[in-house]
């Protein structure tokens, strides 16, 4: 694997790969001294166009562990902000011979774009509302360690589909898996034409009892000031997965960060159908796995296939 | 003031003089589907104009005329394009009236109509003016200009429409923007009682459009890319109509790219709104597929996809081709729009909407449409030179004694866009890297040799 920019670039065999890796060094964190020497001498650049505290420490911290060196690079403080082109800031960053950049960007298609300016292994961790697939895919690890083999599941992804890289790649990495997929939100906030991706929409959870998995999405309170939904208080009554909804039998997922009370109320956070810690933790390993895929194999300094040019 | 001075149609359009054209261009297939031709002629230019149009072989070739082999090509009507960007004033790193014109030139076309969203924009006469002085230098086509509806295209005040049209102005419109506010375009329609002149509408409701960066549709859901949906265009042809029809004035609804809109226009025309309309090669020919069927997979995006409005489903790229079959689409515009490369190369939802088309109208909609059966060659000829007429100029037609704008094209010529470069300044063509059929050999326009294809240099 050369890149990781997009779910609908796996296939079943390599997202088990993945998962496989992953599993392999989970008992890593349980060490005293949580380090293997895989990537050692390897460089890993993070570029990060968006706030993310969560994300961008999940990717350093795996980085490390493997013992690559990481360097971190906001764009809020850079050259970003003086006006640099996308294109010059990668061309830049390329003088520091990253082995993987790691980016994240509000910008759909932006991590494909960059793949083709830099000699470097690119790894999407986030382009826009179009994917975000470490997210998915470790979504997919935790409910393999979770529940097992996702044939025939139901899984239903729960609130602002509209705005959210999670629910596209977890939707396609979810069926790939052989998972059956349904989205549910205010229509408000679900795009037209989402059947597109392969998954059933619904409105209202009338039937969320038939899932197995419930995945609730974050509501973000900024979707307010576009009057997606009438009041917070009218979406919690509608779409907040609570102890009356969840049932026993179900698992409950988040990418966090969870607003208490609205999408989720604490009660089902906390209680042990919740897998949202288990999320963060598969998150370093998932991320770990990923990192290696695109650089282990990889010759020291690839070379680029054609000078980028500066025009 | 000047409003007193009437509008001149026969001075709205401004070319650089140049060396009028002494050609014989010799048993080429002329078709010319408003004078009848479709058969071989020799046709004759002298001091600029047809001076003859014989059998073939018939006509000899008068001392210090050029002689063009035509033979297994087609002689038509030069183009005439009433939707282009030559990004002047203001915007010279995108393209100027030099650079448009040339690939107006090697497009096929006689004349284009220059949008006023520059930088300041065409919103008075003194900026008009300028411009005019301009094409009298610069331009190797005719060059019209379409100044704003509206003072700096903001849809709060009116421009000077009626000085603007004494100047020339051909029509008026805030081409890339829409007039959003209804109570402002009726005042505009009241007032071209007036000041005269087609007003010519981007149709776009900004409440629905939004931040949308491509059609919202399939592919928009998959990509997470925010949808620019049907109805923000086809709402305001609704509207723009039926304000037409109260006011009995005169509008030209700009690209439509969607099916609702060609219906809305076809129930206008119905009842006798004085509406007529356009569609662009790249609507006619590509769907939102392509934003990212240009490459495989990684999810990378086509930014030269990208385009306002946008290319939408093929059910809509049917119901445009339907309209221009059947009439309710009366002409197609190329809505030329240059932008710098850097400007492009960007991620999709960052870059500027746009694509350049003067240079493969002809050959796109050639290839897409017409090879394959699906319209016929005379009637393209006729939607590519009929945007002349809704601004009340003279369409252009082969006929004895009229100036010669005339496009000689090899119809079974195959070549890939791109390839040998661009005289726009710009590359941002959506057509880029796809092999098209039908090759512009040379151009007349207004009397003088404007293109000649290299081959025919050679010759």
């Amino acid at each position: 694997m050369r890149h990781l920019l997009s779910i609908e670039d796996l296939d079943r065999a390599s997202i088990e790969r993945i998962c496989d890796r992953a599993a392999s060094f989970a008992e890593v964190a349980h060490r005293e001294i949580k380090k293997v020497p895989a990537l050692r001498g390897r460089t890993v650049l993070n570029l990060f166009y968006e706030a993310s505290t969560r994300t961008r420490s999940s990717f350093e911290l795996a980085a490390k562990r493997l013992s690559a060196d990481v360097v971190n690079f906001s764009a809020s403080g850079s050259s970003v902000e003086k006006g640099e082109s996308l294109k010059d800031t990668v061309l830049t960053l390329n003088a520091h011979k990253p082995d993987a950049i790691v980016i994240r960007t509000p910008w759909a298609g932006a991590a494909a774009l960059v793949a083709q300016w830099t000699p470097a292994a690119v790894v999407n961790a986030g382009d826009g509302k179009h994917e975000h697939p470490t997210q998915a895919l470790l979504d997919v690890y935790t409910l393999r360690q979770r529940v097992g083999d996702l044939d025939g599941a139901s899984i239903w992804i729960v609130g602002d589909v509209l705005h959210s890289r999670v629910a596209r790649s977890n939707v396609l990495a979810f069926q790939e898996m052989g998972a059956k997929v349904t989205v549910c939100g205010p229509p408000t906030l679900i795009p037209r034409h989402m059947e597109a991706l392969g998954c059933d929409v619904r409105y209202t959870l009338e039937d969320l009892p038939s899932a197995d998995v419930v995945y609730a999405l974050r509501m973000q309170n900024e979707r307010m000031d576009q009057a997606f939904v009438p009041t917070i208080r009218e979406y919690a009554a509608e779409y907040q997965i609570n102890g009356r909804r969840l049932r026993p039998h179900q698992v409950l997922m988040h990418p966090g960060p969870v607003n208490r009370g609205v999408e989720l109320s604490g009660e089902v956070v906390d209680s042990p159908q919740a897998v949202i810690t288990m999320q963060v933790e598969s998150g370093i390993v998932v991320r770990m796995a990923v990192l290696y895929e695109v650089l282990a194999g990889r010759a020291n300094v690839p070379a680029p296939t054609a000078e980028p040019s500066i025009a | 003031m000047s409003t007193s001075r009437p509008f001149d149609p026969a001075s709205a359009l401004v070319q650089a003089p140049a060396p009028p054209a002494e050609v014989l261009i010799a048993s080429a297939h002329v078709l010319d589907p408003r004078a009848g031709i479709d058969a071989p002629h020799d046709v004759l230019v002298r001091d600029g104009r047809i001076a003859e149009i014989g059998a073939p072989g018939s006509i000899a070739a008068p001392p210090g005329a050029e002689v063009v082999d035509g033979r297994g090509r087609h002689l038509l009507p030069a183009f005439f394009d009433p939707h282009v960007h030559l990004r002047v004033p203001g915007q010279e790193h995108k393209e100027d009236i030099e650079t448009g014109t040339r690939a107006a030139a090697a497009g096929g076309y006689c004349a284009v109509v220059a949008m006023p969203n520059t930088d300041p924009v065409v919103d008075s006469a003194p900026v008009l003016r300028s411009l005019r002085d301009a094409a009298a230098r610069d331009a190797r086509v005719a060059v019209g200009f379409m100044p704003a509806i509206t003072r700096g295209l903001m849809g709060s005040e009116l421009t000077e429409m009626a000085e603007l049209r004494a100047e020339g102005a051909l029509g008026f419109t805030d081409d890339g923007k829409p007039v959003v506010s209804a109570g402002m375009l009726r005042k505009a329609l009241q007032y071209q009682r007036l000041a005269g002149g087609v007003i010519a509408l981007h149709e776009e409701d900004p409440s629905l459009s939004g931040s949308g960066a491509m059609h919202e549709g399939a592919v928009s859901a998959m990509l997470g890319i925010s949808g620019i949906p049907s109805v923000s265009e086809s709402t305001m042809v609704a509207r723009d109509a039926a304000l037409a029809g109260y006011e009995g004035g005169r509008v030209h609804m700009q690209h439509l790219s969607c099916v609702e809109s060609v219906r809305a226009v076809a129930q206008a025309k119905e009842i006798g709104v004085r509406v007529t309309a356009e569609a662009s090669p790249h609507h006619l020919c590509l769907t939102d597929e392509a934003v990212r069927a240009g490459h495989a997979g990684h999810g990378l995006l086509d930014t030269n996809m990208k385009m306002n409005p946008p290319l939408r489903t093929e059910a809509d790229r049917q119901a445009l081709i339907d309209g221009l079959r059947s009439g309710v689409i009366d002409c197609i515009a190329t809505d030329h729009a240059p932008h710098a490369r850097d400007e492009k190369e960007s991620p999709f939802e960052q870059a500027p909407m746009g694509t350049i088309g003067l240079e493969t109208a002809f050959a796109a909609v050639h290839t897409e449409l017409v090879v394959p059966g699906i319209l016929p060659l005379a009637l393209v000829v006729d939607r590519m030179t009929s945007g002349a007429a809704l601004l009340d100029l003279p369409v252009p037609g082969i006929a004895a004694d009229v100036p010669a704008n005339l496009t000689l094209v090899d119809l079974a010529a195959e070549w890939e866009v791109g390839e040998d470069g661009y005289e726009s300044r710009s590359e941002n063509c959506c057509f880029a890297g796809r092999r098209l059929r039908g090759r512009i050999l040379l151009t007349v326009a207004g009397g003088s040799v404007a293109y000649r294809e290299r081959a025919l240099v050679a010759a």
